[in-house]
């Protein structure tokens, strides 16, 4: 089976900018203080805490977890990247949602360790360097596609991957494929607005 | 959850290894897995992550057979044009299961193994269940919520139902599973993969300690062109079947040659209704054959308080999944 990842994406032209410009966030790996630390293997016995190292955002990051560390509690709790949000906490609502190698997938079902030397985009990731935010940002902001804001970082990262795959095509096919995003407040109708007008502005 | 060991092996015969000792769980995508341990249904010593196995990954559509790795991604093969094309059952059942993320993250081989979504098996606040503590009883068949259950391969311990979508496709056309374990390399009609739970609901496959799938394969049947999934559900998108029907059709002249029906939602293990092909083999598929097929299917139902309404959805199911399937045969979409 050959599936291009090749292909420019939305998040990954934008993680390939970030990491060209990352060589001061690369001097701010955190975690990676415990001389003593070894980095993940292929045996981690129950306890131990290897070092794993990710690319979050451009960034190359080191830190260390426990087997059961997931990489959203590794985001979060580790490198202090709070946009990432704990919904339901066993994959079902989304807001954990972040891209991995391109992939959108729950970052509440995927441990640390599973993740490491990967290549990870959360909501952080998006906005340039000098503010501006990311289209799909923009288009949330200005069709007024969130109410308490909770699921939208986890939206926004899985309309970014809905447009990429190809999934865009009308409002049945972005709704269907935004499913596993769920959103209490409602802001359904605007969300699908919001990929609709990023779908449209990439195909002009 | 509780802190376990991680073992990521890299050949097949390693994981294996670790994957045999007692305690032990072989992880894949782990949308099941990190799921059951977090809600304390599973508690592993260790995890043995096969992902780093990249031979067990790819899909190959074959004139004669199609091939999938067992850790080929569901999202991967749901968008593959040319198995859509060849098999429009097999890319259904998978993109109308779960949700976008959970299809990039779920490899197939743990696709056809996923647990079922029982609420008592899952809440480990119940002390009954069968499947989760052998011989404490059953607290659906014990007055408790039963909308959820097996209407069909039921037991008296245990009528949990089997969620999965794709193991449909897979039972209706025969497909193989090849596995490799301590015992060397077999391959297992996909129809022998699960058991009936019987008395000892705690044992769902015929898998042995350390036993890994590593393909899965179709044989290419000309039903297989105009095959269809249908999926009804409490919610559009993002839910499981309240019952659903992979079926194909082969149609020579107005007679049906060859037939595929198998129900999801609605039975213990993935299930083939073998009788109602057989009603439909050599006759017209017509609206009104086609919705007997549907009642013959749930002839032997045996639904409890909260599940009989899955008896008249399911006929309606199949009979709508049919008609699909022959506008197929005659070249509809």
């Amino acid at each position: 089976m050959t599936h291009d990842r090749s292909r420019p994406r939305a998040g990954i032209s934008r993680r390939s900018f970030l990491s060209t410009s990352g060589a001061v966030g690369a001097a701010l790996g955190v975690g990676a203080g415990d001389a003593a630390a070894q980095q993940a293997g292929p045996d981690v016995a129950a306890g131990d805490q290897p070092t794993i190292t990710l690319t979050v955002n451009g960034q190359h990051r080191t830190l260390n977890v426990e087997p059961r560390t997931t990489l959203v509690e590794a985001l979060r709790d580790n490198l202090g990247l709070t946009g990432t949000k704990i919904g339901c906490n066993q994959g079902q609502c989304g807001a954990c949602t972040v891209l991995l190698n391109g992939r959108r997938m729950n970052s509440c079902l995927i441990l640390a360790l599973v993740a490491d030397g990967t290549d990870i985009v959360t909501v952080e990731g998006l906005a340039d360097p000098d503010g501006a935010l990311h289209p799909m940002q923009q288009a949330f902001a200005e069709n007024d596609a969130f109410q308490c804001g909770y699921c939208t970082p986890g939206q926004i990262l899985s309309a970014i991957a809905c447009i990429d795959e190809g999934h865009a095509t009308d409002a049945a096919e972005i709704r269907e494929y935004m499913s596993g995003n769920l959103c209490r407040c409602g802001a359904y109708p605007n969300i699908v607005a919001a990929v609709e007008s990023v779908r449209d502005s990439q195909e002009g | 959850m509780l802190n376990f060991a991680y073992h990521r092996p890299d050949s097949l015969s390693a994981a294996i290894d670790a994957a045999r000792v007692e305690g032990a769980d072989i992880l894949a995508g782990g949308t099941t897995m990190i799921d059951l341990m977090k809600i304390g249904v599973r508690e592993p010593s260790a995890l043995v992550d096969i992902t780093g196995l990249a031979a067990l990954e790819g899909l190959e559509v074959g004139a004669d057979r199609i091939r999938f790795g067992a850790l080929a991604r569901m999202a991967d093969v749901a968008d593959d044009a040319e198995l859509k094309a060849a098999a429009p059952v097999l890319t259904e059942s998978l993109w109308k299961a779960a949700s976008p993320q959970l299809r990039h993250a779920a490899r197939l081989g743990g696709n056809i193994l996923q647990r079922t979504r029982c609420p008592y098996f899952r809440d480990t606040a119940f002390a009954q269940c069968n499947k989760r503590e052998p011989g404490s009883g059953c607290a659906a068949l014990d007055g408790g919520e039963t909308n959820l259950h097996a209407i069909l391969g039921g037991s008296d311990a245990c009528v949990a139902m089997y969620p999965g979508d794709w193991a449909q496709a897979l039972i209706a056309f025969d497909a193989e599973v090849t596995t490799q374990g301590t015992g060397g390399t077999r391959t297992i009609p996909f129809a022998d993969l699960h058991v009936l739970p019987g008395d000892m609901p705690e044992v769902e496959t015929i898998l042995e300690p350390g036993e890994i799938v590593t393909e899965i394969t179709v044989p290419v049947v000309p039903a297989l062109k105009a095959s269809h999934y249908l999926k009804a559900r409490d919610r559009e998108s993002y839910a499981f079947a309240s019952a659903s029907a992979a079926v194909g059709v082969e149609i020579e002249g107005d007679v049906v040659g060859d037939v595929r029906i198998a129900l999801g939602g609605v039975a213990a293990v993935p299930w083939r209704a073998r009788e109602a092909e057989e009603s439909l083999k050599g006759g017209p598929l017509t609206e009104e054959t086609a919705r007997e097929a549907g009642r013959i299917a749930f002839a032997e139902a045996r639904p409890l308080e909260g599940s009989a309404y899955k008896i008249r959805l399911g006929a309606d199911v199949v009979a709508g999944a049919l008609m699909t399937a022959k506008s197929r045969a005659n070249g509809g979409e």
